[in-house]
């Protein structure tokens, strides 16, 4: 079955060879903003997977009919679709959860991976390995974002999925821990994704002979 | 309606400089990262995020206020400032385009890149959030750009000095970017506390 192969193949390839963050480095606003507390970053990869597999599939069916020139409109127009139902079931179930991302689950809509990954992949190809291939963007996103979350918020605030009924203390201040405000401000975010751009950038150039642009 | 008793001008200096869009909430990255190589194109680009986001804020905060929000279509925020910023964006390009050639060639490439910039939705996003009412959301979208063309200025600036330097080959590139701007980041906390924005 040769179409489900390329399908398997389009989604490993968007999630290892061509990760949208630390291979093109696109769409780190959200990861940088949401990724002090796991429980928020959670929710955030979950609508962000969501949202990216849904209107790759979208535009992927709908690739034929959407004149060139108003594309990127129009593929503005399905992720907003998209995003106000996650906006919306968010306000309804996780009231505490959507108040603390506040703008940041609307910002999924100027993500740059959703954009770069309908105009790339999308436009061009059939809705299966479309599905599949958001999917793996989505992962690919996810898991950089959950290892930066899980640090920040470890070393930060000592917890992990602090504020829900799993909180865990790791790392305990009455015990002596110091804790690590440099991992809540802004900049620690910086330096996180750095560490893990380098990591996993150094790991990737292993596998690969010419130096990465 | 209640908007916060803030001047217009604490908003507009806060947004410079407490609470940079990039530096502290984040927004913008993409283009900040990729378009940040030189210190030309960075101006270019800051001056016309700038200026769609002046424009921008403005518009919408009319549309929340006066339309979504009394006819109870808050949920259409989202759809509705992404026209209103796209459009701004196609009339800002014609205009420019047919007054100020030289002005179109160097902005030309990057207008079209600002309607899925990030910072622009976020600053219309983040004004709503504060209930700040129209001249306080010029001057928060004006501050806000302002603020992001510092930081891109500012990157290009030491990415230029660090071309010749030499960097571990992972790190090349956008990690070193973001190493920079964790610095910067931690050099603009210093000024926090300074004026009072909410």
């Amino acid at each position: 079955m040769p179409q489900g192969r390329d399908a398997i193949r389009a989604f490993v390839t968007a999630l290892w060879k061509e990760n949208p963050i630390f291979r093109q480095v696109l769409g780190i606003c959200s990861t940088l903003a949401v990724t002090n507390l796991l429980a928020n970053t959670l929710v955030m990869v979950a609508g962000l997977i969501y949202a990216a597999a849904m209107s790759n599939l979208t535009m992927s069916v709908l690739r034929y009919r959407i004149p060139r020139r108003i594309r990127i409109m129009v593929e503005v127009l399905i992720i907003s679709f998209y995003v106000i139902i996650l906006d919306l079931v968010l306000k309804a179930y996780l009231p505490e959860t959507s108040r603390a991302l506040g703008a940041y689950v609307g910002l999924i809509i100027t993500n740059c991976i959703l954009m770069g990954r309908m105009e790339a992949f999308a436009s061009q190809n059939p809705p299966l390995p479309s599905l599949l291939d958001g999917l793996g963007s989505g992962v690919g996103y996810g898991f950089i974002l959950i290892s930066i979350a899980f640090f920040r918020e470890m070393l930060g605030f000592g917890t992990l999925l602090g504020g829900t009924p799993l909180a865990v203390t790791v790392l305990d201040y009455s015990a002596g821990w110091t804790r690590w405000v440099l991992m809540l401000v802004p900049g620690g975010a910086f330096f996180m994704l750095a560490l893990v751009v380098w990591i996993c950038r150094t790991l990737w150039m292993r596998g690969q002979k010419e130096p990465v642009a | 309606m209640n908007p916060p008793h803030v001047s217009p001008l604490a908003v507009f200096f806060g947004a410079i400089f407490t609470e940079n869009i990039l530096l502290a909430l984040y927004l913008g990255m993409c283009s900040y990262l990729a378009i940040s190589r030189d210190v030309r194109p960075a101006v270019g680009l800051g001056a016309a995020v700038t200026l769609v986001l002046a424009i921008s804020s403005g518009i919408n905060n009319l549309l929340y206020w006066r339309i979504l929000n009394p006819f109870g279509l808050e949920h259409l925020q989202f759809i509705s400032f992404m026209l209103v910023i796209a459009a701004v964006v196609q009339c800002l390009e014609m205009i420019i385009e047919r007054y100020t050639p030289r002005l179109h060639l160097a902005l030309g490439i990057y207008l079209p890149l600002i309607t899925v910039n990030c910072a622009i939705l976020g600053v219309c996003l983040f004004m709503v959030i504060r209930r700040y009412d129209l001249v306080q959301s010029v001057a928060y979208g004006a501050g806000g750009g302002i603020g992001w063309w510092l930081a891109i200025v500012a990157l290009a600036g030491i990415r230029q000095r660090l071309q010749t330097s030499r960097i571990p080959r992972g790190l090349q590139g956008p990690g070193i970017a973001l190493i920079a701007s964790g610095i910067m980041a931690l050099a603009f906390m210093g000024l926090t506390g300074i004026i009072r924005t909410r």
